[in-house]
């Protein structure tokens, strides 16, 4: 499932867990142990496994551990950092198991103690790794009915399980799961179980409040920044004045003699480690360092002119889909135009963190990443260990947004450990995390899109630069077509965001859409209902601009209503939106924006909602005002203070409509509601002020 | 120098010029308290100092030497959480909730200045702190839902939060 635009993405080889029977109990304990295994190939790409050989070993997916005092453990490579997994998936063990949620841990991000995963990316989570853990717990609930017909010699339809207890509905005894399997050790293997439908959920489905919320707001949970080890010292690394520098020299003498203070160099690498913080910034501030670095790099100014000239593919292929020239041609109406997007930056509230710990050749590290066998993979890979000596362990994270694929922090801090022989930390500065990380692409779309008299597309030609190709083909029913990804160089190191590419080629083809509309003469919700045949897609556009009171939103020129709508990753979602346009002076402000959200059977409709309220809050950022700045390979804005991200005063009036499909399997939804945002607020503005915008950040 | 941290006294050896965010973090592994930003400008690393918000990040320790310090471990008495504590609960006003120390010790020098805050005052007191997730109205929500749980308290002759 990797999209071509994970730029940032390595794949590190396949894991094939070789537990055998005794280590599982050796680091479970006693108890009831039920495995999950992929019986399909896909489902185990699906997870990220490559075949290897002819014959492929059966591959767990999932486990899931009762203990002999009734702890409930389930096992599972996703980490969470915000998206609230951990609570969906506790649900979904719940649900199958007739356990209460309270009952149940979750083991999460372990390349110790979890299955391997690919990442957790793409709004994967809840298609792909929630129905797994369902069917463990569906497995588990079997296997405690079967050992309980064991037990009191009854049939197995004569017992139930629910509220965490297996009843004997004939005598009416019951007894708790720990008892169960007291004394013995019992590994069973499921690739298959009955789910129990959506709409028969009482679990999953509803509100769980987020499960370790205690913890977050006592301030009790340990993020991997907040990770301590018994000697551990505090490292930081030296860095070049601008991307793409070459060390050239370093001269560290001036810490000659001073104590408690470690000078790391290795290749292009110098770094330095402290017992405190204040005496690690002082001694790398007392390095002096010389660099080779390219002149004359592009830079904000003109990255769109340099991204479309540096295409990789070369030329645009030649239409296959009917003769687009003659379709627009014959079109009634036509229209051209160029969006552009800019690059902007996860600007996770933690920085990329990691403590990093040595022991007799072993290595442990504590990061948080979105890819946490990935890492493990890196960190073998760059110390040229096997990857069983490497443990990497993520701690819920202080979020991610697509921005923690990757494991520089973490073969930091391990550099750094190694050279001092002790634990250290590395948490990155907010500058080096805007700098050295990578960023959401920038790109440029162009867009012919033609309509018949009548309103009707009739033809679409769309080619974006660089930003990526997820969202990228249109839902709306059109005649001639043809819609192009180009990979260009990227001046800039990039990758994943929220939503990937599809919030770019939303916001051109929404925008593009809103002008075809008036072209046609029709209003915008009208003209893209007259065109879209997608049912599911209609139905959040509808349900939206019924919630927001799309006929009675009459645009002036100091109030503007606008609407965009899109299906990205299973979800679809429209917005509508309000801005206000001060006079004098023309401030942009964004009053109010509904969300409709579709993403079949809703899990935990509270958590649901707050995804689809942040995506939309943190989409005003990049729609509005978030931009790097950048010229001859240096960040010219790496700072909160120079970099603007949305705060409560940029905060509208955010409304969400649900719709709950309990018909159809569930998708994922940590990226899919940004997309609309962008270009309902573009759409806004220029319903006020007859002014497109087509560029993002827009003011 | 000699910090008073959430009624603890501690003696530690500090050089003057490391900062107040650092030590408690470091020394007093009171991790709670976030680095976000190192500027003043994400509000992650709020504590209260005598009651009143300061962005540890940006204050050298010695500067709180003496005074009473508090940081979200300390809100919570006795086990009971602080009424925002439970109201940003209540309002699932988090998602990754790297912000939430810092909200929830910003919001809680406001509602002691300022008991029944306007939404308006609510947001303009709480402007420093950054949510990236994108939480505020429901961040909002909750201090405002702490602000009446505490105003019935009162009225009841409880114990003012």
């Amino acid at each position: 499932m990797l999209e071509p635009e994970r730029y940032e993405l390595n794949e590190g080889p396949a894991y094939h867990f070789e537990l055998e029977r005794r280590d599982f109990f050796k680091f479970l304990g006693g108890g009831l142990v039920l495995l999950l295994v992929f019986d399909h190939p896909a489902d185990a790409q699906e997870s990220g496994r490559a075949p290897r050989g002819d014959a492929r070993p059966p591959e767990i997916a999932a486990w899931l551990h009762i203990g002999e005092d009734g702890a409930v453990t389930v096992y599972t490579g996703k980490a969470e950092m915000g998206q609230n997994i951990r609570t969906s998936l506790t649900q979904a063990v719940a649900e199958e198991l007739h356990a209460p949620v309270s009952s149940i841990q979750l083991v999460m991000a372990d390349t110790a103690l979890t299955p391997y995963d690919m990442g957790t990316f793409g709004s994967r989570t809840t298609p792909t790794m929630a129905p797994q853990l369902r069917k463990v717990g569906a497995a588990a609930r079997e296997a405690l009915i079967g050992l309980a017909a064991e037990k009191w010699k009854t049939s197995r339809a004569s017992i139930t399980v629910a509220g965490g207890k297996v009843k004997n509905a004939s005598s009416g005894e019951t007894i708790g799961f720990g008892e169960l399997t007291q004394g013995r050790q019992i590994m069973s293997t499921v690739n298959a179980a009955n789910l129990t439908p959506a709409d028969q959920w009482t679990t999953a489905g509803s509100s769980v409040t987020k499960v370790n919320a205690r913890d977050i707001v006592t301030g009790a949970h340990r993020y991997a920044s907040d990770i301590a080890r018994p000697g551990m010292l505090l490292g930081r690394v030296l860095r070049p004045p601008m991307v793409d520098a070459k060390l050239v020299s370093v001269d560290a003498s001036k810490l000659n003699g001073v104590s408690g203070v470690l000078v790391v160099r290795d290749g292009d690498f110098a770094g330095v480690v402290a017992e405190d913080e204040l005496t690690a910034a002082t001694a790398l501030a007392a390095i002096s360092s010389r660099w080779d670095h390219q002149k004359d790099q592009p830079s904000d100014k003109n990255v769109y002119q340099y991204l479309k000239s540096h295409t990789q593919s070369g030329a645009r292929s030649n239409p296959e889909h009917g003769s687009i020239d003659q379709a627009l041609a014959s079109s009634d109406h036509k229209l051209d135009a160029t969006y552009t997007v800019a690059y902007i930056a996860h600007t996770p509230l933690e920085p990329r963190a990691a403590v990093a710990e040595w022991e007799d050749g072993k290595l442990t590290v504590w990061t948080g990443t979105q890819r946490p066998f990935g890492v493990r993979s890196e960190l073998a890979e760059a110390f040229s260990i096997p990857e069983d000596r490497v443990r990497v362990i993520v701690p819920d994270t202080g979020s991610g947004y697509g921005g923690k694929h990757s494991g520089e922090c973490a073969i930091e801090a391990a550099r750094l450990a190694k050279a001092a022989k002790k634990p250290v930390k590395l948490i990155w500065t907010r500058e080096e995390e805007f700098t050295w990380a990578y960023f959401r692409p920038a790109g440029v779309i162009d867009i012919r899109g033609g309509i018949t008299s009548d309103g009707l597309l009739a033809a679409w030609e769309f080619h974006n630069y660089n930003s990526g190709p997820s969202g990228i083909n249109t839902p709306y029913e059109v005649p001639s077509h043809v819609i192009e990804f180009h990979a260009t160089d990227s001046p800039l190191r990039q990758g994943s965001y929220r939503g990937l590419a599809a919030t770019a080629n939303h916001f051109a083809r929404e925008s593009h859409m809103d002008d075809l509309a008036v072209a046609a003469g029709l209003d915008p919700l009208e003209f893209r209902l007259k065109n879209l045949k997608d049912a599911r897609l209609r139905a959040v556009l509808q349900a939206a601009a019924d919630k927001f009171g799309w006929s009675n939103s009459q645009s002036t020129p100091t109030r503007g209503f606008g609407l965009a709508c899109g299906v990205e990753k299973g979800g679809y979602v429209a917005s509508c939106a309000e801005v206000s346009i001060a006079q004098p002076g023309g401030k942009v402000k964004i009053e109010r924006v509904v969300t409709a959200f579709e993403c079949g059977a809703i899990v935990n409709p509270e958590h649901l909602k707050n995804q689809v309220e942040g995506s939309v809050i943190m989409g005003i950022g990049g729609a509005l005002f978030e931009s790097i700045q950048f010229a001859d390979g240096k960040i010219l804005n790496a700072q909160l203070s120079k970099y603007r991200v949305p705060r409560f005063s940029d905060t509208p009036a955010v409304e969400t409509v649900l719709l709950d499909r309990k018909d159809l399997p569930s998708a994922g939804a940590g990226e899919t509601p940004i997309v609309a945002l962008a270009p309902a607020v573009g759409n806004a503005i220029f319903h006020a002020t007859g002014t497109r915008i087509r560029s993002l950040p827009m003011i | 120098m000699e910090l008073v941290v959430n009624q603890k006294h501690y003696r530690i050896e500090v050089h003057p010029d490391r900062m107040l965010l650092w030590v408690l973090r470091n020394d007093l592994e009171l991790t709670g308290t976030k680095y976000g930003c190192g500027e003043g400008q994400c509000g992650a690393c709020t504590v209260l100092v005598d009651g009143a918000p300061v962005r540890s990040c940006l204050a050298r320790a010695s500067t709180a030497a003496g005074k009473e310090i508090t940081t979200i471990e300390g809100l919570a008495q006795n086990g009971k959480l602080h009424p925002l504590q439970e109201a940003f609960i209540q309002a699932d006003a988090m998602q990754c909730g790297y912000c939430t120390p810092g909200m929830i010790v910003s919001g809680a020098a406001l509602l002691k200045k300022t008991p029944q805050p306007s939404d308006a005052e609510i947001r303009r007191a709480m402007e420093g702190n950054v949510c990236r997730c994108g939480t505020y109205p429901r961040i909002v929500a909750a201090v405002r839902m702490a602000s009446r749980q505490s105003t019935q308290r009162t009225a009841n002759g409880g114990p003012h939060a």
